[in-house]
């Protein structure tokens, strides 16, 4: 997409509302190599090389605007993606109706659980959502037990019953 | 040095462990990213060991069954211009879920779509359907159509229906697992 004010929406606020916000919107250039990093990476000896060379960037290049979009976090992440579930263990969908004057404190015990992996504010009575990863899936209930007794608050578990499609791809 | 007799024995492709332990330690080295250095499998190897052939050759294995769905980068949705990311939930007759679930998956501006159970009486969804659009009206216009397909496609089969947008992201670390 090629909204300008990409990357401006979520600037501004407390960091405790909004989270994680990117500092800056990616360019042409940022945006042509986003696209070209959401397919498959190569798994060679020198990959960064290689899809500069299908960019017409030189492979330092690459590395260093890589490196800049995550510092800037256009970019959350850069590695594998792994299905936990494939190796034994778990994803769970799961929301907490938090109190208003309550956020700052639940988010923080919330997100401080290495199982979160990631969470969003939802305009909804239920107003936090997040995705718990665990090595087993027994896994799933101790942590959100651990996570009601951590914040007080109930958590409440949407495990998919049914995966019907997933688009691991978002065109920038 | 324990690490330095690691790989050396590594390199002569001798105790690198069963590969269940390998590939879990190859997930605990890589669940933060993968090194932004020129030759970033060699650093990942160096770090746990083993060669980098051999490093490359079980991540291969980890892609060819599913266990990473793949190698890349993670944009964050807001700063590429999805401002809008609205999870459309629907409450639709059991009867039809599956049929709905399919449908709703197909159309080409959700991105994800999932049955999940109902927590009743407070919350009577069991379809969740993430739609990402540039902004709230064209998010909005997209749940419409889904409506209105299903009203076609489905007559009766949605019940209720609503969209929470989501007003931040709190945190996108991906999975970590325990070292």
């Amino acid at each position: 997409m090629s909204d300008a004010k990409a990357g401006a929406g979520e600037r501004a606020g407390s960091g405790g509302r909004r989270g994680v916000a990117a500092r800056r919107a990616p360019d042409d250039i940022d945006r042509r190599l986003i696209n070209a990093l959401q397919g498959d990476f190569p798994l060679s000896e020198t990959p960064f090389a290689e899809v500069g060379a299908a960019l017409g960037l030189s492979e330092g290049e690459v590395i260093a605007r890589l490196q800049s979009l995550l510092d800037d976090h256009v970019l959350t992440r850069f590695g594998p993606m792994f299905q936990i579930e494939r190796m034994g263990g778990a994803f769970c969908l799961a929301a907490i109706a938090v109190p208003e004057a309550d956020w700052p404190r639940v988010v923080e015990a919330v997100n401080a659980f290495p199982e979160v992996a990631h969470n969003y504010r939802r305009e909804h009575a239920l107003n936090m959502w997040f995705v718990l990863a665990t090595e087993s899936p027994a896994g799933i209930d101790d942590c959100a037990r651990r996570m009601e007794a951590a914040t007080g608050l109930r958590v409440h578990l949407f495990p998919k019953e049914k995966e019907y499609f997933v688009e691991m791809k978002l065109e920038a | 040095m324990r690490a330095n007799a690691m790989a050396d024995a590594a390199a002569e492709g001798v105790n690198e462990g069963p590969p269940a332990d390998l590939d879990r330690r190859i997930v605990l080295a890589t669940q933060g990213g993968l090194p932004l250095v020129p030759r970033p499998y060699a650093a990942v190897a160096a770090q746990l060991g083993v060669s980098e052939a051999t490093l490359r050759e079980r991540m291969a294995a980890m892609l060819a069954d599913g266990r990473i769905r793949r190698i890349g980068a993670v944009p964050n949705h807001y700063a590429i211009g999805y401002t809008a990311n609205g999870m459309s939930v629907w409450d639709i007759d059991d009867a039809l879920i599956d049929a709905v679930g399919e449908r709703v998956g197909a159309l080409p501006f959700v991105t994800h779509c999932y049955r999940r159970p109902r927590h009743l009486p407070d919350w009577p969804y069991n379809l969740f359907a993430m739609v990402h659009a540039g902004s709230r009206e064209a998010a909005l216009a997209r749940v419409a159509e889904i409506a209105a397909l299903l009203e076609r496609e489905f007559r009766g089969a949605c019940r209720r229906r609503e969209v929470l947008f989501s007003a931040g992201i709190l945190k996108k670390t991906g999975l970590r697992i325990g070292g």
